[in-house]
């Protein structure tokens, strides 16, 4: 099953990755981190493809994708 | 937390040393590239640098040429790119980019040299060293990045700004008639025979970003067989100084951006 992980600290909140997700799989967390943005998560759905498509636009290489 | 840090170091050592295939078993298929350090860039969130510096670190990586490589940085906002790079940067004068890239490439033939320019660096300072140098046909990549505006000195208005834009120095937007049209530098070095390999891409969604990818692949490619100067325009996503959140800005340059300056291989020979 692929599974991403997001570097919660290192997101600025620009959430490319939410738009660029085909299945809509990353979502806007409610608390803040240590940027004081509030950064995004991963759903932890299997529907998850490994596709990439959130890593690649990520300006901040905070994604890390395992297949 | 610790988990990220684990994925993250264990990546380094998996790019560092390893093989695509040793990769793919132990469930990796997206990391940093090695050549990219780990310290996070200040850049603004949503700004397109970020994206461009890693996708160079992964053509490196893939070329294996990381200990050949030099590159140039500008005077921008990505002018502390070599705290980014893991490879050999040198800092030029403003817009001065591919002279020293020139003299680089003459004193040591065999590396590969890049210069990473903004618009306001290539396109205006710059204007005068970037047409010599392409003119001259040295064997050298540009990747240019456009943004359209000053970035790094408060959002003035840059050559390439596009009409009716806002920006500090144009409170009303870009008037035509005051401040001329938005260049063009691509369609420009067109017609200089010296040029080898133009294209034009951007980083505003994921698609583009790797067609972006496969463009700097090919203009070190053009380098690496010493085929002559080429160079790469990356159309890039400045939410600050466009005034927009990020996700606002990357549809901009798909409706309106890439509309005025059109997305593909402008010259390939």
């Amino acid at each position: 099953m692929a599974k991403i992980k997001i570097d919660k600290d290192r997101c600025k909140g620009c959430y490319l990755c939410v738009v660029n997700c085909p299945n809509a799989l990353i979502k806007i967390s409610e608390s803040m981190n240590v940027k004081g943005v509030k950064a995004a998560y991963f759903s932890g759905s299997s529907k998850c493809t490994g596709c990439a498509m959130c890593a690649v636009i990520c300006p901040d290489c905070g994604i890390t994708v395992f297949k | 937390m610790k988990n990220t840090k684990k994925a993250v170091k264990k990546t380094g050592k998996i790019s560092a040393g390893h093989s695509k295939d040793t990769a793919f078993e132990s469930g990796l298929a997206f990391a940093r590239p090695e050549s990219l350090r780990e310290a996070e860039n200040h850049y603004c969130a949503g700004c397109g640098h970020g994206i461009i510096h890693r996708l160079i670190c992964e053509v490196i990586d893939e070329f294996k040429i990381r200990e050949k490589v030099i590159a140039v940085a500008p005077v921008g906002c990505a002018v502390i790119a070599y705290d980014y790079w893991d490879f050999d940067v040198a800092e030029a004068a403003h817009g001065r980019t591919p002279a020293v890239a020139t003299g680089i490439k003459r004193v040591r033939p065999g590396s590969i040299v890049f210069t990473y320019q903004g618009d306001g660096d290539l396109a205006a300072i710059g204007t005068a060293e970037i047409i010599h140098t392409a003119n001259r046909g040295e064997n050298i990549t540009v990747i240019f990045v456009n943004n359209g505006v000053y970035g790094m000195t408060g959002g003035q208005m840059a050559p390439t700004t596009l009409a009716g834009q806002k920006t500090s120095t144009t409170i009303h937007g870009r008037s035509l008639r005051r401040e001329g049209y938005p260049l063009k530098v691509l369609e420009m070095l067109a017609v200089l025979p010296g040029t080898k390999y133009l294209e034009r891409v951007s980083v505003h969604s994921s698609h583009e970003v790797l067609r972006a990818k496969r463009a700097i692949k090919k203009a070190f490619q053009m380098q690496i067989e010493n085929k002559g100067f080429s160079m790469v325009e990356v159309l890039s996503m400045c939410p600050t100084y466009w005034g927009m959140p990020p996700i606002q800005a990357a549809d901009r340059i798909k409706n309106e951006v890439s509309t005025f300056y059109p997305l593909g291989v402008i010259k390939s020979c």
